[in-house]
């Protein structure tokens, strides 16, 4: 195999990888939204993404809403959703222990599995790309123009968010909860009212992934819970807790997957993306970006 | 200024207070002292709101607050430090004095933070020199000072204290108790509940020992400094 040609199938492998990973990225963010603010892992954050693909299907497919407004009410449809999970689930768990309130979320995954199997059935659906499907040439390699979608989305919202955790005082005030919800009470924090906006907030995040992804990837009513497990993935590589984590941990694992796929074999790319993170967990628990001090002062 | 009539309280079915009533007038530190599980904390938590299985009434200024949630009693001017500091340790300083004004946020008032928090370091330089630590860091007189610091950067009018002295050692905790003297000469009312009876009842205008969840002696600090059974049970004499 000449240089040129093995450069463009390598980069052809990379550009599928950071997109892959872009989305599972999306994912991670989500998860830790959620994580900032109550230190449980909402494993019905897959089912938000397959959510946001496949209510966008039905404003902009069915209904014929333009783009923009079809995007928003998808957006508000699933945090609405998000809302309900948190007002119907979380809170009517009599003993919330992080455990307790896991397996709730496991439950969720699958009941919503089940309600979009009913109302979509199980064929999957696609949405137009928003640029077209005419492919951009890089460097021999070929680019999705909604592959540059998902990436540029990604990082707004990543930008977005970690300013929002980081710098404003409501944001501060969710990861208070997190830490000590009794002690965030009494500074005057409605803790329950934060735990509505991080359901709210992971749920809308996951939706806009949805709706990115399914012009290439297609969408399915059984495509969440791979996707859950893909972002805990990256979310453990990253760092729970951290934004810039999150996006590494997520555009690692695409490309872990891809260059597998494209070198060794497709069957192989869950096995090697699980196994780095396997070796992580073993040399450096607190994942890439984590830090092991606050790591120490948190439940898990 | 505070008022509490014939406070019961549960855990589950426990009954962890029976019947406690007693009164605070502005100005004042009062102190609560007793065993371990006499009720002290349970006390300070049905005032603050954490505490939501209770009968009986809870008056401050005038209105009742028996029912109110911990993050709206709050707002009238009660800040609770609570046992065992219980900061935001995975916070920096600074982040866990800005949360303790949330409330100045919420109304709309963001700029009167930073000038809470130099009130705050003039109180406590060591958290200054510290403002970019994470809480869970600090060393425990430090983490002591942080939860005094983040409690009244709200201003409250009563602060509710419990066991800030527990765990630290000699030094810092004259050191901590003089400030505790100092917010009270500004004009901070203080509710001081305290295993080391020695340290409060010198501090306090008016005092109460628990047991059992009761009230079973008052008095001023020095009247129950010279009580026998006092000196007995908590003074160790």
């Amino acid at each position: 195999m000449d240089s040129a040609f093995f450069f463009t199938y390598f980069l052809q492998f990379v550009i599928s990888g950071i997109t892959i990973g872009s989305i599972y990225a999306m994912v991670a963010v989500g998860f830790n939204i959620i994580y900032n603010v109550t230190e449980i892992i909402n494993f019905a954050q897959g089912e938000f993404v397959m959510l946001g693909g496949l209510i966008m299907v039905i404003f902009y497919n069915k209904l014929d809403l333009p783009i923009l407004i079809a995007f928003l009410m998808t957006v508000i449809v699933v945090a609405m959703i998000g809302l309900l999970i948190d007002q119907i689930v979380i809170k009517s768990i009599k003993q919330p222990t992080v455990l307790t309130l896991i397996i709730g979320t496991i439950a969720t995954s699958i009941l919503l599995k089940g309600a979009a199997m009913f109302i979509w059935g199980k064929n999957p659906y696609d949405l137009p790309a928003f640029s077209g499907r005419e492919a951009i040439n890089f460097f021999g390699a070929v680019i999705q123009p909604q592959a540059l979608w998902v990436i540029g989305i990604l990082v707004v919202v990543v930008g977005l968010l970690s300013f929002f955790f980081e710098k404003s005082i409501i944001g501060k005030a969710m990861r208070a909860c997190s830490d000590n919800q009794d002690a965030a009470l009494l500074v005057g924090i409605s803790v329950k009212r934060m735990i509505l906006l991080s359901f709210a907030l992971s749920a809308a995040i996951g939706a806009v992934a949805g709706v990115i992804v399914t012009p290439i990837a297609l969408m399915e009513y059984d495509r969440g819970a791979m996707l859950a497990v893909k972002g805990f993935a990256a979310l453990i590589l990253g760092g729970l807790g951290s934004f810039p984590g999150a996006v590494i941990g997520g555009l690692l694992l695409g490309l872990i997957e891809a260059l597998v796929a494209g070198y060794i074999s497709s069957g192989y790319k869950d096995a090697f993306a699980l196994a780095v993170l396997l070796i992580l967990l073993f040399v450096r628990p607190h994942g890439i970006l984590g830090n092991p001090t606050v790591a120490k002062f948190k439940k898990f | 200024m505070l008022s509490i009539e014939g406070l019961c309280a549960y855990y589950g079915d426990l009954e962890v207070l029976n019947n406690v009533s007693l009164t605070l007038k502005q100005g004042q530190i009062v102190s609560i002292i007793g065993a371990n599980g006499a009720g002290k904390s349970s006390f300070l938590k049905c005032i603050s709101g954490l505490i939501s299985k209770k009968t009986g009434r809870v008056i401050f200024e005038g209105n009742s607050i028996t029912n109110f949630s911990a993050n709206s009693i709050v707002k009238k001017g009660i800040s609770h430090v609570l046992e065992g500091r219980q900061l935001f340790n995975h916070l920096d300083v600074i982040d866990n004095l800005n949360l303790g004004a949330y409330l100045f946020f919420k109304r709309g008032n963001s700029g009167l933070i930073s000038q809470r928090r130099d009130e705050v370091f003039d109180l406590f330089p060591i958290l200054k020199e510290r403002s970019r630590q994470i809480a869970g860091t600090l060393s425990g007189g430090e983490q002591q000072m942080l939860a005094i610091g983040r409690a009244i950067m709200s201003t409250p009018k009563l602060l509710l204290l419990d066991e800030p002295s527990l765990g630290l050692a000699p030094l810092i905790v004259s050191n901590i108790f003089s400030i505790i003297e100092n917010l009270n000469q500004k004009g901070t009312t203080i509710l001081l509940v305290e295993q080391n009876a020695n340290l409060a009842l010198g501090i306090s205008d008016f005092s109460y020992v628990f047991e059992s969840g009761r009230i079973k002696l008052q008095g001023t600090g020095q009247e129950l400094l010279g009580n026998e059974d006092v000196k007995k049970a908590y003074l160790g004499h």
